[in-house]
């Protein structure tokens, strides 16, 4: 059974793309396992588990699978608003869900922190309920929230789009009510691109250093991310332990990566079951 | 073909100034590797040097600058970026080049004053009518005073305010076991612990976080000069920390490029009256004692102590205090 395909040569497709896959990805990757592996067992575990460095995981980890989690309920309905009413002025507003990929993370970060602090134009209200956001966990997870949000919507909306009518006033017609309608019959359609969105907003969200590092007043122990303590152990020229650190992460996104997608096809079954 | 001679004489010429051209852009090109904030003191230095060199040698030349943070600075010449010279705030930097073995280890020693033209020392910026009263370092470990530090473990004026205000403490109190507590409680008195010494800035500037703040006197009298003035008022403790910003020529690259002549000429240029000017008009304190006094108004009198009188050195400082599990560490571990 030969398929012709667009692309010629089979073998050189592949090759090429796994070529491309590694040099641009595997390389880089293993560069930094093979830095971390020329220290010992002893001080790679000493490295990665330190009290400041466990808290940083606990941090990075917790604040975005939360902004994830933020980003899958309101990106759904950011999606949902732009495709299923039209109003005026939703091109404009559908070219908004692009900025936070364009913005440079640092201007983000400033004018997040300008926003969110005690002084700022949202933070005051805050603060005058004893509630502060610039400078401590909570302000990571604004600023992971802002810069996830494109991630769920532009991989929600074309599936949205592509969702027809015809579908919902069938199961209408045969009775559903709204709510039965949304959760029997677009949500489970939604829901591999709402995952691949979330697992996106959420790889995107562990690596960021650039806003992040503004809002969240940095304390050791408290609002120190993974990526500071990375480049505080590269500021110190301990590459060794910076590169241990790094692949921690790398191993836990893996982990949590491979995890989300195993869920993904476990629900993928269940539905067609 | 009328004049194919002429032709092929005019064609020559063209090409052998083009090759001389381009010989010559080639052989008086200078990069000068150097920490962020330097962007404007060199773009000064650099105007200055350019006709004092023609005037000088008849040299034309072009000086490009490269900013960064200070030690990714250093790490991108280890990695093999081609400056022919760098100049830093910080002596682990350029230490670090060194042991890589890409400049002398005896860098100190190539140039006047330990090869730092210029340097800083760390002073405390308070609100208008010092509201919290503060004078010296001792008034900052009260309770109830919040200040803004940059992160030791990030920025050189956090390192420097760590280590001035350790120095003050052992002095004061006599003894080590004294120091620790001190700088504890000081740290404890950090809400924001900023990357940068400019986000530090901007933090207790634009986000009215803290009671005061503490960075190079450099980057003080730069607050009072771009932001209002009357917001704010500078406080001099009775004592702080040298922090010097060396200089050094990058061996390989200039005996690569061949443009040792130029690397040192510019680096001299530094500690050439003219120079110290410069430096001093980015209020960095100038160490030619003549221009030191040309303004003397600028730079408040202030006793200085240095990280090798106080330390030992700046390695025995780094591995004591700032490495992993060191004392800075030890002041956030839950106890």
């Amino acid at each position: 059974m030969r398929r012709t395909t667009i692309l010629p040569g089979f073998g050189l497709a592949l090759g090429f793309a796994l070529f491309y896959l590694g040099l641009l990805v595997l390389l880089p990757l293993s560069a930094a396992f093979i830095k971390s592996a020329g220290m010992g067992w002893a001080d790679f575990w000493q490295a990665v588990s330190a009290p400041r460095v466990l808290a940083s995981y606990k941090l990075s980890f917790g604040a975005a699978l939360l902004a994830a989690a933020i980003n899958a309920v309101f990106g759904l309905l950011v999606a949902w608003v732009l495709v299923r009413y039209p109003f005026p002025g939703r091109r404009f507003v559908d070219a908004l869900v692009d900025l936070p990929f364009a913005l440079p993370t640092a201007v983000a970060g400033i004018a997040l922190t300008a926003l969110y602090s005690s002084n700022g134009w949202i933070g005051q209200y805050f603060a005058a309920a004893g509630i502060k956001i610039a400078f401590t966990p909570l302000g990571v997870v604004v600023a992971l929230t802002f810069i996830g949000l494109p991630f769920v919507v532009r991989t929600v909306q074309p599936v949205l789009e592509d969702l027809e009518h015809a579908v919902e006033e069938a199961a209408a017609s045969l009775g559903a009510s709204r709510l039965q309608t949304f959760t029997r019959v677009i949500f489970p359609a939604l829901l591999p691109a709402l995952a691949t969105g979330f697992t996106m907003a959420f790889a995107r969200a562990v690596g960021e250093y650039g806003s992040v590092i503004f809002i969240a007043g940095n304390i050791p122990m408290v609002s120190e991310i993974t990526p500071l303590i990375i480049i505080s152990k590269l500021e110190q020229y301990d590459y060794a332990g910076a590169t241990a650190v790094a692949v921690v992460m790398l191993v836990i996104s893996l982990l949590l990566l491979l995890t989300i997608n195993a869920l993904q096809i476990w629900s993928r079954r269940r539905a067609s079951a | 073909m009328h004049h194919p001679a002429r032709l092929s004489r005019l064609l020559a010429a063209t090409c052998s100034l083009l090759l001389l051209g381009s010989s010559a852009a080639h052989a008086t090109e200078l990069l000068n590797a150097s920490y962020d904030v330097a962007r404007e003191l060199y773009k000064d230095v650099n105007a200055s040097f350019v006709p004092y060199w023609k005037q000088k040698t008849g040299e034309e030349v072009t000086i490009n600058q490269s900013h960064g943070g200070s030690s990714k600075q250093a790490r991108a010449v280890i990695d093999g970026l081609a400056a022919d010279v760098v100049t830093m705030n910080q002596q682990t930097d350029i230490d670090a080049i060194a042991k890589a073995g890409v400049l002398r280890a005896d860098w100190r020693d190539a140039f006047p004053y330990h090869a730092a033209p210029y340097g800083s020392t760390i002073i405390f910026l308070v609100r208008k009518g010092n509201p919290k009263q503060i004078h010296d370092w001792g008034d900052l470990a009260r309770e109830g005073v919040q200040l803004v530090i940059p992160n030791p473990k990030t920025a050189g004026n956090g390192r420097y305010s760590y280590l001035a205000a350790w120095a003050w403490a052992k002095e004061q109190y006599g003894s080590d076991d004294k120091a620790r507590e001190f700088v504890g409680k000081l740290f404890h008195n950090v809400p924001v612990l900023d990357a940068g010494g400019r986000a530090a800035t901007t933090t207790f500037i634009q986000r009215g976080i803290g009671d005061v703040l503490l960075t190079f006197e450099s980057e003080v009298l730069q607050i009072t000069k771009t932001f209002n003035k009357d917001d704010f008022e500078i406080v001099v403790p009775s004592m702080s920390i040298d922090a010097d910003a060396p200089v050094a020529v990058v061996d390989r690259v200039v005996e690569q490029k061949g443009t040792r002549a130029l690397a040192e000429g510019y680096l001299n240029f530094l500690f050439s009256p003219e120079g110290q000017r410069i430096a001093a008009r980015h209020y960095l304190r100038p160490r030619d004692p003549a221009v030191f006094a040309e303004f003397q108004e600028q730079f408040k009198p202030i006793r200085l102590i240095t990280v090798e009188g106080a330390f030992g050195s700046w390695a025995e400082a780094q591995a004591r205090h700032f490495a992993d599990g060191g004392e800075f560490d030890r002041i956030y571990q839950p106890h």
